[in-house]
């Protein structure tokens, strides 16, 4: 055998790779069987992009869903509330052409909105505990019902099946806390001082120069 | 003599100090209203204790701290707390927050308190408590809360204490004339921080263009414990990195505290108000502010009370609106704009600065990025600026935080050498805050994602109760429907079932009626006999004797016999009757199913036989048959019976004599064959 392979170098290369082949192959295969990713690991990505208010304006009954539908080749510009930015994220990840917002489904609003009920007029039907997809909802069966803030994601979905319509959807007030920097508007800048060239600091680094 | 290290760039703008260090210190005094905001500081605003009507002495505690990272305020003077409200505060945003506003009463009465000079007696925590609720926030500018700063981790050592005396900022003195007048004040409080950080060495540091704070420091310190060193001025040489570097040669990491490397950082004035807690008792209710610019006829340092309004200030200082063209609290450099004179001097206010427009002149616009460099040579953060300024433009957030964005400490360097103007700042500013939104966005989607599947799945297992439940409903109307036909059945079955039992008890009864009956009729049968034999005997024996009671005896004897023939009758009458409710009840499973079984047992009979035994057997009974047949019509002819029956009874005989004669011809052929 030896011998024979010896004899013929073109016979042994081919042994050699047919049996490194049937190695890898091997290792391969049980790979693909030991470390099999459980569900669609995509699917866990796109909804880490999408903004989770679970609004259903995409059409589909959630964020999850509708990260499914984008997995499955859904258009990627049916969530207004991820707005351009989610949009640009998506495109990122599934290399896909960046697309303006689809109209149909709404737009993009400035800033999140969170519903506030009037709670005289509330009447205790619990109608919109029953749509509010993240139970911010507190209430009973005709006791008055009130709207947690810090879980409401601005969705809309307790505004329609209000009987008395007592919902009301707040656009959050910008406040000290909330102010931030914006970009510096390139056309009709407002050029102030010499360091910060517009309107000066927040007072919030820690790290100012004595 | 410690080693002077130095920093990658930094500026040399103009420094602008000389014209506000000319006076001493001077007293704003009291304002009649003081606008004390309840977030000075960095963390959680405070929360106000007193409401509108209340008399407040000065130092009294107005506003408690909310949580670890806040301070409280206290009473900067006496007077009438007159309103807690909104009011416009220094802040670039130009919003309004919650400020206590009290009416002085010019008393300045104080609050009782007491110091402890000798806090070398106190221990860590109680020390700390003190500077807590003495409501310091570093005094630099920044704000952050002193007491936080210094609480040393466990574990963590402090080799070296600094003392910031750089005041690298053009125009602000604040820290320099403190230094000058206070220099005692600020080696007391730098005791009191190292004797709570308990660091290997304590230093003051102090750029070289403030002689007279050098020599007065220097002079304030009797000992050893603490040195003061001095080195080149350049911007930012006061940042507390910077200043770290270049005191120790040490660099804070990327995204590290000056503890990581064993260093704590405070400000001169902060040292000053933290002796002044802890010796003194007082509350931080007023700083050292400069008031400088050419819009101010005497630029000058005033000790000026937290709150005070920043037009009161300026005015005390011959501020003219006319000639400046903007109020900017802080230096040219990091600082901003006011949106209104009326805001008030906060714990943080180290400068106010009345520039004209000759000064200060507004920058052209920007222009296009050159490409020349000159930021990242300047960058004292060694970050590439430029780089940074184009992922900015393209929000590109994550390059930005690869780039280390979150290093830039906003000194303003790389605009200030910029040639094309560009606002860098602003962008990086811009930037870090949307950075930081979109981390909170993302935390606030996660916790909505998380509430919404613990919501899905809380339907569908709800849902999958409700499946189980209604099968189980279901499961549980089944066993009881098949219950109920069972009970509904029953009737019908009962209803069977009982009328077999009546027709069984019918035929029981009927079928012991009739035995009854062929029980009785026999009995009178065999009674009747047994009297005519008895009848006869007495007879034969009345013959023999030749008795006359024989004629009586004789028509006993046949009265005797009819009621026997009577008898007999009946019972063959009743033999005939039960025939017939036999044959009635042959429509009958059970008496068909008798019948086949006798037919079954006869046939089987049959077939044991052989032909010729067959035969035999057959030719026996009737021959039987006819032997009885022909003894009853003996009978019959002897006792001179109705004609009709001897007739019926001769007929008998004679097709039983046929069959007999049939028989044994069959008996013949069978024994030929």
């Amino acid at each position: 055998m030896l011998e024979l392979l010896l004899q013929h170098p073109m016979l042994a290369a081919l042994a050699a790779l047919v049996g490194l082949a049937a190695v890898f192959g091997a290792l391969l295969g049980f790979a693909a069987v030991r470390f099999r990713t459980e569900g669609n690991p995509i699917v866990d990505q796109i909804n880490e992009i999408l903004p989770q208010t679970q609004c259903g304006q995409c059409g589909f009954p959630g964020c999850k869903p509708y990260a499914e539908a984008i997995a499955a080749g859904e258009a990627i510009n049916k969530c207004p509330p991820g707005g351009e930015a989610g949009i640009q994220a998506l495109a990122d990840l599934l290399d896909l052409e960046v697309i303006p917002l689809d109209a149909e489904h709404g737009e993009e609003s400035p800033r999140p909105a969170v519903a506030f009920i009037r709670e005289d007029e509330c009447i205790g039907c619990t109608k919109c505990i029953q749509a509010c997809p993240v139970d911010a909802i507190l209430g009973a069966a005709k006791q008055m019902h009130t709207v947690i803030a810090s879980e409401c994601t601005g969705c809309d979905l307790c505004v329609e099946p209000c009987p008395v319509d007592c919902i009301d959807m707040l656009r959050e007030e910008e406040t000290l806390q909330s102010w931030h920097w914006r970009l510096p508007d390139p056309v009709s800048r407002r050029v102030e001082i010499i360091a910060t060239d517009a309107d000066g600091d927040d007072g919030a680094s820690e790290e100012r120069a004595a | 003599m410690n080693r002077i290290h130095r920093f990658h760039g930094g500026v040399h703008p103009p420094e602008n100090k000389r014209q506000s260090v000319r006076t001493p210190i001077a007293s704003a005094g009291i304002p009649p209203q003081l606008i004390v905001p309840l977030s000075q500081h960095i963390g959680a605003p405070a929360a106000p204790v007193v409401s509108p009507g209340d008399k407040v002495l000065k130092g009294q505690l107005i506003a408690e701290p909310q949580g670890l990272v806040s301070v409280p305020i206290h009473a900067p003077s006496s007077g009438e707390v007159v309103a807690v409200e909104d009011r416009l505060v220094p802040h670039i945003s130009g919003h309004s927050a919650p400020c206590i506003v009290i009416d002085t009463d010019g008393r300045d009465a104080w609050i009782e308190h007491h110091g402890t000079p000798e806090f070398r007696a106190l221990d860590d925590a109680t020390l700390l408590e003190c500077i807590r609720n003495a409501g310091i926030a570093g005094m630099g500018g920044a704000g952050f809360p002193s007491s936080v700063k210094l609480r040393v981790r466990e574990g963590k050592t402090i080799d070296t204490l600094i003392i910031n005396g750089t005041e690298c900022e053009p125009y602000i003195t604040a820290d320099d004339v403190l230094m000058r007048e206070r220099a005692d004040a600020i080696v007391a409080g730098a005791r009191i921080l190292s004797h709570l950080t308990h660091p290997a060495e304590t230093l003051i540091g102090i750029e070289d263009n403030k002689p007279e704070s050098i020599e007065a420091m220097r002079a304030a310190i009797d000992g050893d414990d603490i040195r003061v060193v001095v080195f080149p001025t350049k911007y930012p040489s006061g940042g507390e990195k910077q200043l770290i570097e270049i005191l120790t040669g040490k660099q804070v990491p990327s995204g590290g505290l000056p503890a990581d490397v064993g260093v704590i950082c405070q400000n001169v004035g902060t040292a000053a108000a933290v002796y002044d807690a802890v010796v003194r008792g007082r509350p931080l209710i007023s700083r050292i502010t400069t008031v400088t610019g050419e819009g101010v006829r005497e630029p000058q340092n005033f000790e000026v009370l937290i709150g005070t309004p920043m037009s009161y200030l300026l005015a005390k200082a011959g501020y003219q609106e006319a000639a400046s063209n903007r109020l900017i609290m802080g230096g040219p450099m990091m600082g901003f704009t006011v949106p209104d004179p009326a805001v008030p001097i906060i714990k943080t206010t180290n400068c106010l600065l009345a520039p004209t427009e000759a000064e200060l002149p507004t920058p052209p616009p920007a222009q296009a990025c050159i490409r020349c460099g000159m930021c990242a040579t300047a960058c004292p953060a060694s970050l590439l600026p430029q780089q940074l300024f184009w992922f900015a433009q393209g929000k590109e957030y994550e390059k930005l935080e690869e780039h280390n964005l979150f290093d830039c400490i906003e000194c303003g360097a790389c605009s200030y050498v910029c040639p094309s103007h560009i606002p860098l700042v602003q962008y990086y500013r811009a930037s870090k805050a949307e950075i930081l939104q979109q981390r909170r966005d993302h935390a606030k989607a996660e916790h909505a994602r998380q509430r919404f599947e613990a919501r899905q799945e809380r339907i569908e297992r709800e849902e999958r109760e409700k499946e189980a439940k209604r099968a189980a409903r279901k499961q549980a109307a089944e066993a009881k429907v098949k219950g109920d036909s069972s009970d509904g059945e029953d009737p019908i079955q009962a209803a069977i079932e009982r009328a077999r039992a009546k027709k069984a008890a019918q035929q029981t009864q009927g079928a012991a009626s009739q035995e009854d009956e062929l029980a009785s009729l026999e009995k009178a049968v065999v009674s009747a006999r047994k009297r005519l034999d008895t009848a006869n005997e007495k007879l034969a024996q009345a013959e023999k004797e030749g008795s006359d009671r024989v004629a009586a005896l004789a028509t006993g004897v046949e009265k005797t016999r009819a009621k026997l023939d009577n008898a007999e009758a009946a019972l063959r009458a009743h033999a005939q009757r039960a025939g017939e409710t036999t044959g009635q009840a042959s429509g009958d499973t059970d008496a068909a199913q008798l019948a086949i079984e006798k037919a079954r047992a006869a046939r089987a009979a049959d077939a044991q036989l052989s032909p010729g035994e067959k035969a035999k057997a057959t030719l026996t009974s009737l021959e039987q048959r006819l032997e009885k047949s022909r003894e009853k019509l003996a009978q019959r002819k002897a006792a001179d019976d109705e004609a009709k029956i001897i007739e019926a009874l001769e007929s008998t005989v004679e097709r039983l004599g046929e069959k007999v004669e049939q028989a044994r011809k069959q008996l013949e052929v069978t024994e030929k064959a």
